[in-house]
C-alpha cells in the first residue's frame, strides 16, 4: 500500500466500543481507545443502576438478611445467603456445625453446579467455538448443548430441595434451615448426581480441547483457604502474594473506590492495587483440596496446579463442576438428618463478618447490628466488584496483541476477555452510590 | 370422537415489577376457567427452566409481558412455528434467557412442542412494587377471554370440519 495511507493509518485514533455488553449477566458496557497502535483507555462502564441494598437493609431484622440480599442475584442467592447468615452468626456468637454445616455445603454445590456449567455452555463456549450465540452453537452441539442444560438442571435441583425454591431460596435462615430433608429426600438425588459427575468430566474433556490466547499475567489471586476442604462458607482469606488474614480483618486489608464511569465501586488491596477472585484464584490457592477425581481431570485437561491465564477459567469452572458433584455424592451418601434444623441464635450489639466462595469468587457481608438484632449498618462486596479493575488490567494488556484484528474480531476478542470472569453485573451494582452522575 | 388435545399455559413474570406480573395475571384467569384438559403452571421466565416445563408437551401457550416500545395494553401474538420470537420484545435478565431465546434454542434442540403461541402484552411501567397499569390489566382482561376461548374450542372433542366452520364467527 502507499506509505502516505499507511502512515495515516499507523497514527490512527480507534475506538473499540460496546455499547451493551451481551452474555454477561446485567447492564455494562465497554470502551477502549487506541492511539497510535497503543492502548490509551480503557473503560468497564456500569450503568445498571445502583440498587441501595446497604441502605435499605438499615432498620431490618438481623433474620432478615438472608431473604433481602437473596434478592440482589437471581443466579447466585445461595452465595448471599450464605455470607449473610455467617456473618450474622459471626456477631451472635455461634458456630453451625454437623449436619446443618454439610447441608450448607450441598446447597453451595448446586449454586457452582448451575451458574457454572450455564455459563461454561451458554455464555463462554460460543466464544471459543466461533458462534455469536449458545442458540447458534446449539444447531450443530444439539447434544452437548443438551447435556449442558441437564447439567445446570442438577444443579438447580439441589438447591430447589434444600432451598425451597429454585429462585430465592425460601429454607434457609439465620441458623440453620426452615425444614432439614431426610436422608431418603437426600438419596434421591445419588442417581442423577452420577449422571452429571460423568457430564461434568465429559465437559472438562469438551472445553480442554478449546483454543486459548497465550495470555498471561502476574495476578493477586484472593480467595478462602481451609485447612481440610476446597473453600465453600469458612475459611481464611488469603492471597498469592502473602496475604493471609481472618475474615474480619477484611476491612483493614481491602478497599472499594468509586470510579466516575461506573455505578460498582471498584475494590483494591491497600497499598497494591488490582486482585482476582474465582474459580482461577480458588483453584491456584487450593488445588490440593479438590477432589482427586477433579485433580486428575484438570490435569488430563493440560492444566498445571497453578495457571495464570484467565481463558482457562472456563477449564477451572467445568473441574469445580466435577468437583461439586463429587463433593455432594459423598455428603449424601454421609448424611444423618440433624434433630433440629436450626440452631438457636439470640442477637446482641456486636458486628459480624462473612465471606463466602459465591461461584464467582469471595462475597463478603459485614453487619453491625443491636442488642434487638436490629441492623444498624452493613456492607457488601459482591465478587464482580472485586474483579472490575483486573478486568480491565488484562484488556490493557490484551489489546496491544491483537490490533491487527479487523474491528469486529478485535472486539469480539475483547467481549470474550470480558466473560472469562463471568461477571454478575446486577451483584456489581447492589451498593449505596450517594452521588448519581446522569448523561 | 378423539380426546381432547392436552393443553398448557404458561403465565412468565415477576409480580413485584409492575406490569411485567402480567403473564401470571392472564394465567390465573385461565386456570379460573377450570378446563379438564388444561394445565396452568406460572413460571419466572428463565428460558431453560421454560424448556423443561413445556417438554412433552403437545400445545403449549405462553403469555409474558413486552417492551418493545409499542402502546401500552397492545397485544402481540407469536405462533413459533411459522415465526422466530423477537428477543428484542421480550427480556428476562441478561444472565439467564428469556423465551424468546427458549424458543429458539428449542427449536435448534427440536424440542418446540407441535404447537406453541407465545402472547405478549406491552407493558407501561416495569418498576418495583406491584400492580398492573390499568392499560395492562384491561388487556390482560382481554386476552383471558380471547385464549379462554381458545382453550373451549380446543376443549371440545375433535368434530367434523363442516361443523367447525358453521360455527366459527
Amino acid at each position: 500500500m502507499p506509505s502516505a495511507k499507511k502512515a495515516n493509518l499507523m497514527n490512527k485514533t480507534r475506538t473499540i466500543k460496546v455499547d451493551y455488553l451481551a452474555r454477561v449477566e446485567g447492564e455494562g458496557a465497554m470502551w477502549i481507545k487506541i492511539k497510535d497502535r497503543e492502548v490509551a483507555g480503557v473503560k468497564l462502564k456500569i450503568f445498571e443502576p445502583p440498587r441501595f441494598f446497604e441502605a435499605f437493609l438499615r432498620g431490618r431484622n438481623f433474620t432478615e438478611a438472608p431473604d433481602i440480599t437473596a434478592r440482589i442475584c437471581g443466579i447466585c442467592p445461595i452465595a448471599y445467603q450464605m455470607s449473610a447468615v455467617h456473618a450474622m452468626e459471626d456477631a451472635c456468637g455461634i458456630r453451625v456445625k454437623g449436619p446443618l454445616r454439610t447441608l450448607r455445603r450441598l446447597i453451595y454445590c448446586g449454586e457452582w453446579i448451575e451458574s457454572h456449567t450455564l455459563h461454561v455452555y451458554m455464555l463462554h463456549a460460543p466464544d471459543f467455538l466461533g458462534y455469536e450465540s449458545a442458540i447458534h452453537m446449539a444447531k450443530d452441539f444439539c447434544d452437548l448443548v443438551q447435556r449442558g442444560l441437564r447439567l445446570k438442571k442438577m444443579g438447580n435441583e439441589i438447591v430447589s430441595l434444600l432451598g425451597g425454591r429454585e429462585i430465592h431460596p425460601i429454607n434457609v435462615r439465620v441458623g440453620g434451615f426452615y425444614k432439614a430433608p431426610s436422608r431418603a429426600n437426600l438419596l434421591q438425588l445419588a442417581e442423577r448426581l452420577k449422571w452429571a459427575r460423568d457430564a461434568a468430566l465429559e465437559t472438562v474433556r469438551w472445553v480442554a480441547e478449546f483454543p486459548f490466547p497465550d495470555f498471561e499475567q502476574d495476578y493477586e489471586f484472593v480467595a478462602l483457604s481451609h485447612p481440610d476442604e476446597y473453600p465453600f462458607n469458612e475459611g481464611r482469606v488469603v492471597s498469592s502474594k502473602g496475604l493471609d488474614i481472618a475474615v474480619r480483618e477484611y476491612d483493614e486489608h481491602f478497599v472499594e473506590e468509586q470510579v466516575p464511569y461506573s455505578n460498582a465501586l471498584h475494590s483494591v488491596i491497600k497499598s497494591r492495587g488490582a486482585y482476582f477472585v474465582g474459580p482461577l484464584a480458588r483453584y491456584n490457592l487450593n488445588f490440593n483440596k479438590l477432589a482427586p477425581m477433579a485433580q486428575e481431570a484438570a490435569r488430563a485437561a493440560g492444566l498445571d496446579p497453578e495457571c495464570r491465564n484467565p481463558f482457562k477459567s472456563i477449564i477451572v469452572r467445568a473441574v469445580e463442576v466435577l468437583h461439586a458433584c463429587v463433593e455432594a455424592l459423598r455428603m449424601i451418601d454421609a448424611y444423618e438428618a440433624p434433630e433440629q434444623p436450626a440452631v438457636e441464635v439470640h442477637p446482641r450489639l456486636a458486628t459480624g463478618y462473612g465471606c463466602t466462595e459465591a461461584p464467582r469468587g469471595i462475597l463478603y457481608h459485614r453487619y453491625r447490628i443491636d442488642e434487638e438484632g436490629v441492623i444498624l449498618d452493613a456492607k457488601i462486596v459482591p465478587p464482580t466488584s472485586q474483579n472490575q479493575k483486573t478486568i480491565e488490567n488484562d484488556l490493557w494488556k490484551f489489546v496491544p496483541k491483537y490490533l491487527d484484528l479487523p474491528q469486529d474480531k478485535l472486539t469480539w476478542r475483547c467481549e470474550q476477555a470480558i466473560r472469562n470472569y463471568d461477571p454478575c453485573i446486577s451483584c456489581a451494582t447492589h451498593f449505596l452510590k450517594l452521588k448519581i452522575e446522569r448523561d | 370422537m378423539t380426546a381432547p388435545r392436552q393443553i398448557l399455559v404458561i403465565g412468565l413474570g415477576n409480580d413485584y415489577r409492575g406490569d411485567d406480573a402480567v403473564g401470571r395475571v392472564v394465567a390465573r384467569g385461565l386456570k379460573a376457567i377450570g378446563a379438564d384438559n388444561v394445565r396452568v403452571v406460572e413460571e419466572s421466565g428463565e428460558g431453560a427452566a421454560l424448556i423443561q416445563a413445556w417438554k412433552g408437551a403437545d400445545f403449549v401457550i405462553v403469555i409474558d409481558a413486552v417492551h418493545s416500545g409499542g402502546a401500552p395494553g397492545s397485544i402481540h401474538r407469536f405462533d413459533a412455528e411459522s415465526q422466530p420470537i423477537p428477543s428484542s420484545f421480550f427480556h428476562y435478565s441478561t444472565h439467564a434467557f428469556s423465551i424468546a431465546e427458549a424458543v429458539e434454542l428449542a427449536r435448534a434442540l427440536n424440542q418446540l412442542p407441535a404447537k406453541l403461541v407465545v402472547y405478549g402484552i406491552e407493558g407501561k411501567t416495569f418498576d418495583t412494587g406491584a400492580g398492573l397499569s390499568l392499560e395492562v390489566e384491561g388487556a390482560a382482561a382481554e386476552l383471558v377471554s380471547w385464549v379462554g376461548e381458545e382453550l373451549r374450542t380446543n376443549s371440545r372433542s375433535q368434530r367434523s370440519d363442516a361443523e367447525d366452520r358453521r360455527d366459527r364467527p
